[in-house]
């Protein structure tokens, strides 16, 4: 018998002692970072960054298996005793050999998580994690000219890149309303003081908001230039089409934090078929939150409609994506990412 | 039988005036649920699995006779534990606010022979919803007893001290097969029904896991020592069961509490609902560890009225309800634990009898028609 074999019939037996119970639910008691256990995090320490932004230094457990500079991570959260998921970009270089991660945080107003991580969370406090996920990454061949065009908290999964991967030529525009709002200000200055990065630093209070066009004369060979581009829609929308406009959009990489939110009708009768609970919801609130009012365990993520934490079947009915407006109907093997689906109609959830 | 109802004095627009105190009664509790109430559970989680793992552990050396003491008390606890304060709470979903997929009542599972998902569906639907509505709810005398002047006496009920004897020791069968609505199920037609049969394959399953990990695993595991682990464990076992149902006897079968007719609940509101519940409950007073042991059922007015909100605030919950029953004028049917066993017994013995058999009728043991 192979020992993973051999491993598994001695977990089973084991199964037998501890019912109804899991071995894991013993093990977790003492060990909640092993190797085999669901994924979690060891907050070590919370540095301020600036008045409202602060990077959170986390030790995965042993099931971590890394990030690519530019990706973001689930983690799960217990304020005021519930359990609430939320995605971070991944701040720290993969060359990191102390096993510990960041993420950097910026709260919101009325931001439950981010307010929660930046002002009160303790270290030594245990989260749970997702593997790392996410498209906005470097590519393995180093592209020649760079640029990370940045707002506000926009600039953390840059700042990922910019600590893991040296460019020959590279340049950041970054946005944010004041200089002492500025996340990362003393590493950029560091790195521009090393020569290893032109920054152009923008504070809107004073300068008003970029216009993409500008880029023009801020860095005026920025359409060969390689672009990694995040922070509010707006300016994503706008060098979206300035990249198209000059038709090079290939070059353009964007990563949106929030859903940009069309206006939905309708609304109808939500069941929940596994729970047996059947609710009216409008059709303007997520099914995910109209699940979770109404007590259903359901899963979730970031909540604005990337990372696909919350995909659920969606048996019969329709829903609307509350970015797009689309309408998906139900059928066996359907899936709907329930935090930017909102009930089109009656319809049925397998949850 | 003559109806004296206790609530006749309430008039209709008092009745949901009182509804509404209840709500905000609720709303207050809902409004401060945190971080607090959330590491409660999650320490009582912790310590009933420390204390189940280190008694089993002592019980692996049960042939010496303090360990057998120490490791059986110590079983016995956790095992109490493990289905009152925890197992019966999440699975009301009391703790279903915390999002967390392990302290759910749509995942856990507990140390009993009766499926979770059985459970809640005679307990938290059946019974919570149609509480002492005679016909409604099974959980007057389960279906083996008669525990109500009104319910139809037969003489199958003069052996109903030594059904109840019987089903205390082994409450947790009584509890499964109840569950299994056994009583109507068996009959000839609805045995082979589909449904029932994987409903009944679930309880085997079950049985057989709880059985094995009792029975034989923890015995054979303390190897010289597997006929005193046996008997530690069906001890435990006994323990519990005969606690759980002294404490459950307590919550709906002592005198003072009252039963409803079928007929009474049809439209009823708000407020007639939590009324039902107010007066067929009844309380066991006494120590925290007391409150604790019983799973906070000691509060069992308030886990009626309430049963969704977490258990360790029934005891706040409590002072403000009972001082409802005052300014309403109602009877809080509550007394220490040896008092309210004696009661709900007595009643047993004296329900074995038909009516007329009864010398002293209380005058207090009435139908209410709310």
């Amino acid at each position: 018998m192979t020992s993973a074999a051999l491993r598994s019939r001695a977990w089973k037996l084991l199964e037998l002692v501890t019912t109804p119970l899991l071995p894991s639910d013993y093990l977790d008691l003492v060990s909640p970072l092993r190797a085999g256990a669901d994924l979690r995090g060891r907050i070590e320490a919370v540095h301020r960054e600036t008045d409202d932004a602060a990077t959170i230094v986390i030790r995965p457990g042993k099931g971590w298996r890394g990030h690519v500079a530019g990706q973001y991570v689930r983690i799960g959260v217990d304020v005021d005793g519930v359990r609430l998921w939320r995605a971070y970009s991944v701040t720290s270089p993969t060359s990191r050999t102390d096993g510990r991660i960041t993420i950097t945080v910026k709260a919101i107003p009325d931001g439950k998580v981010s307010n929660h991580l930046v002002r009160r969370m303790k270290p030594g406090t245990v989260i749970q994690l997702d593997q790392a996920c996410g498209e906005f990454v470097l590519p393995k061949a180093k592209p020649a000219k760079v640029l990370y065009l940045t707002a506000g908290s926009g600039i953390t999964p840059a700042m990922g890149m910019l600590r893991d991967t040296e460019f020959d030529d590279v340049v950041m525009v970054h946005s944010a309303p004041r200089k002492q709002d500025v996340i990362f200000r003393n590493d950029l200055h560091d790195l521009v003081a090393d020569e290893k990065l032109r920054l152009v630093e923008l504070h809107t209070d004073t300068d008003g908001m970029l216009d993409v066009t500008r880029l023009e004369e801020l860095v005026p060979d920025w359409a060969e230039r390689e672009t990694w581009a995040c922070g509010p829609a707006g300016l994503l929308d706008a060098a979206e089409e300035h990249w198209a406009r000059h038709g090079v959009t290939e070059r353009l990489h964007t990563e949106r934090f929030r859903p940009t939110v069309v206006v939905a009708g309708e609304g109808g009768e939500v069941t929940f078929s596994t729970t047996g609970k059947t609710v009216a919801a409008d059709g303007a609130t997520p099914l995910l939150n109209v699940g979770e009012e109404a007590g259903v365990l359901m899963k979730s993520g970031c909540r604005m409609g990337i990372c696909f934490g919350c995909v659920t079947p969606l048996r019969s009915g329709a829903v609307r994506d509350l970015r797009t407006g689309e309408i998906t109907e139900g059928d066996t093997g359907v899936l709907i990412q329930t935090c930017v689906s909102a009930a089109a109609g009656p319809c049925d959830l397998e949850r | 039988m003559t109806a004296i109802d206790p609530t006749a004095h309430l008039t209709a627009e008092q009745i949901e005036e009182l509804g509404r105190e209840l709500d905000a009664i609720r709303d207050e509790v809902i409004a401060s649920r945190g971080e607090k109430d959330a590491a409660y559970i999650r320490k009582v989680i912790s310590a009933q699995r420390k204390l189940e793992l280190t008694s089993r552990g002592i019980l692996l050396f049960s042939f010496f006779p303090p360990a057998w003491l120490i490791g059986t008390a110590g079983l016995s606890v956790a095992k109490i534990m493990d289905n009152m304060e925890i197992g019966h709470n999440i699975l009301h979903g009391q703790w279903d606010w915390m999002r967390d997929p392990k302290i759910h009542s749509t995942t856990w599972e507990w140390d009993h022979v009766s499926p979770a998902e059985q459970w809640k569906h005679s307990h938290n639907e059946l019974h919570h919803t149609y509480t002492n509505v005679i016909g409604k709810d099974n959980d007057l005398g389960y279906g083996i007893m008669r525990v109500d002047e009104d319910q139809k006496w037969h003489p199958i009920h003069l052996g109903q001290p030594v059904w109840n004897f019987i089903n205390a020791c082994f409450f947790e069968y009584g509890i499964a097969a109840y569950d299994l609505e056994l009583g109507k199920n068996l009959h000839k037609r609805r045995r082979n029904n589909p449904e029932f049969r994987a409903r009944a394959k679930a309880v085997g399953r079950k049985i057989r896991k709880q059985v094995l990990k009792d029975y034989v695993i923890h015995p054979l595991l303390s190897g010289p020592s597997f006929l005193t682990t046996l008997a530690a464990t069906f001890t435990a076992n006994l323990i519990r069961n005969l606690w759980s149902h002294s404490v459950i006897m307590c919550g709906h079968f002592p005198e003072g509490v009252q039963v409803f007719e079928r007929r009474s609940i049809k439209g009823e509101t708000r407020g007639q609902w939590y009324l039902r519940q107010m007066m067929g409950s009844a309380n066991i007073s006494g120590s925290k560890a007391m409150h604790f042991m019983t799973g906070n059922l000691s509060h069992q007015i308030e886990h009626h009225l309430f049963p969704d909100l977490p258990s360790n605030r029934y005891a706040e919950v409590a002072v403000k309800v009972r001082a409802l029953f005052e300014k309403y004028e109602l009877e809080y049917v509550t007394g220490p634990l040896p008092k309210q066993v004696f009661s709900a017994w007595r009643k047993v013995f004296r329900l074995s009898l038909p009516n007329k058999k009864v010398k002293t009728p209380e005058p207090e043991k009435e139908l209410v028609a709310a």
